[in-house]
């Protein structure tokens, strides 16, 4: 990081380039990432292998190997605010293509926790899919497809997507109207209380 | 008889019946006994772990110490997903102050004292192939089979301890020893777009068309799969990926399950061919009778 500034292509904007001053590097960002992740962030070169793996890149604002220059960099407000790190997959393709072993996928995981917890949320449905996912766990214990589908539609607003579909499972009984409710069910409910009230960071 | 604890997944109860029944019917075929975990509950599949890793590691780790409470030390599960979370907290669990947190969430502490496999990996370490082969009473001859592992059942290697991570052959073995033509997939670890098909469908859409065409390329008469979610996204969303992309695939995507238990000659109804949504007969009708095949 000699130089003062770096850029990276950014085409979502029709720019060719887009200028961050390193002037703004967060060093306690870096530091946080690092320690979260315990991941090595310095040890990328940037060679670019975790971004021609990776499947969601037609998708992504930032790819992940820019993620990883964008972190090294301290721009917080820039990876935070990603849509990338909400379209992420977690397919694992970055972190097993590596060749400084950097568990890139975790990092873009604690990026995610991190930007959830500054209430970021650039990929809202996505967001909302996976809290409507939480959310009927924590009642049933277990996952409830047609609940989580109804808690999904109200809270986005959106109307469901999957309509055509819904003949298809119905007919083959794949979506019980019933949830499959567990005796252990206030357990699971109480590690979700736990969690609210521990707040643990990991 | 081997003895193994079983977590079914909250997938095997809904989506994926067929996948939870024929894995049931060839365990029991394969002289393996499925001990179903009391009262288990969801691993909190990718969700959990986008959210944050202890509370991730907690929804899993209340399943391993039910395990543990059954005097138990090995648990299999069909999907991946699960897999990955139960490896996941296993692993995370191996630092003591990871634990604690984990721990502190519950109401019965982990131990930690378990190992979860897939029930693929337990089929293809403890059984002798030899021993299905002698069992397989209608060989799959005559059709071309494309094996989609999906992008988590082997990676990242340091976690997953099985198969190869680039080309895993575990259910090309077992398809070829019931008969079948394995066709080489490319695409065997690539991603299917996950649980992204209603948040962005036209992410699955990009992704799942790409492994449909990819092996349509191959000549597949059918896929077949390991895991709830990617044969969900192919079979079940294949007609919105050929509206999307203006296509018109027709491929059948086969848990490899039914396809084990056919070729063992295992009750239909166990099977679930009934469930799958693009029509199985468009590749068990290719099938040579062994009169013809000769
Ligand atoms: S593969 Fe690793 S070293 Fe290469 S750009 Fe990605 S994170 Fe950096
Ligand atoms: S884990 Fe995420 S960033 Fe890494 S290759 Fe997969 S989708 Fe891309
Ligand atoms: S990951 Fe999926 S199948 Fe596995 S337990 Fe949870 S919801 Fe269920
Ligand atoms: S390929 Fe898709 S569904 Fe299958 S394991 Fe990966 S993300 Fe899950």
């Amino acid at each position: 990081m000699s130089t003062g500034r770096f850029a990276v292509p950014y085409r979502k904007l029709g720019m060719l380039m887009q200028i961050f001053d390193l002037a703004t590097s967060d060093q306690a960002f870096i530091a946080e990432v690092e320690a979260r992740s315990h991941q090595n962030i310095r040890t990328c070169y940037q060679c670019g292998n975790c971004t021609a793996g990776c499947p969601y890149t037609f998708a992504y604002d930032y790819s992940v190997s820019q993620i990883m220059r964008l972190i090294q960099t301290g721009q917080k407000d820039a990876v935070l605010k990603s849509r990338a790190l909400w379209l992420c997959g977690s397919c694992q393709s970055c972190t097993t293509r590596c060749p400084n072993m950097i568990d890139v996928a975790q990092v873009m995981d604690v990026c995610r926790h991190m930007a959830r917890e500054a209430g970021y949320a650039t990929e809202r449905a996505v967001k909302v899919f996976a809290d409507s996912f939480l959310a009927s766990v924590e009642r049933h214990g277990r996952a409830y497809e047609l609940g989580l589908m109804a808690a999904y539609m109200t809270r986005s607003g959106r109307v469901f997507t999957d309509v055509d579909l819904a003949p298809q499972v119905l007919m083959r009984g794949k979506l019980p109207f019933k949830p499959h409710p567990i005796q252990g069910r206030e357990q699971v409910a109480r590690i979700f209380e736990r969690f609210r009230k521990g707040g643990q960071n990991a | 008889m081997l003895k193994i604890a079983y977590y079914p997944g909250c997938s095997g109860q809904g989506t994926s019946l067929e996948y939870d029944s024929s894995t049931r019917a060839v365990c029991r075929a394969l002289d393996i006994e499925l001990m179903d975990i009391p009262d288990w509950s969801c691993c909190g599949s990718t969700p959990a772990h986008t959210v944050n890793h202890v509370l991730s590691s907690a929804l899993s780790a209340r399943n391993l110490a039910q395990v543990e409470g059954m005097g138990m030390d090995k648990v299999m599960t069909p999907c991946p997903s699960c897999l990955t979370n139960l490896r996941t907290a296993a692993h995370k669990m191996e630092d003591q102050e990871f634990r604690a947190k984990s721990n502190a969430l519950l109401d019965v502490p982990c131990k930690n004292t378990v190992n979860a496999q897939s029930v693929l990996q337990v089929l293809a370490e403890n059984v002798d192939p030899e021993l299905i082969k002698s069992k397989v009473v209608k060989p799959l001859t005559g059709i071309r089979i494309a094996c989609y592992y999906g992008c988590i059942m082997n990676r990242p290697p340091e976690l997953m301890r099985f198969d190869h991570h680039e080309n895993p052959m575990a259910m090309d073995n077992l398809m070829t020893a019931i008969g079948a033509e394995v066709v080489p997939f490319p695409l065997k670890v690539e991603c299917c777009g996950a649980s992204y098909g209603i948040p962005r469908g036209d992410i699955v859409a990009r992704l799942s068309g790409k492994l449909l065409d990819a092996g349509r390329d191959v000549g597949a008469d059918a896929f077949v799969t390991a895991c709830p979610l990617c044969q969900m996204n192919l079979d079940l969303r294949q007609g919105q990926i050929n509206h999307a992309l203006r296509e018109n695939f027709r491929i059948p995507v086969f848990y490899y399950t039914q396809l084990l238990g056919y070729a063992l000659g295992l009750d239909r109804a166990e099977l679930g061919f009934e469930k799958l949504c693009v029509d199985p007969r468009l590749a068990l009708g290719k099938i040579k009778q062994p009169a013809q095949a000769r």
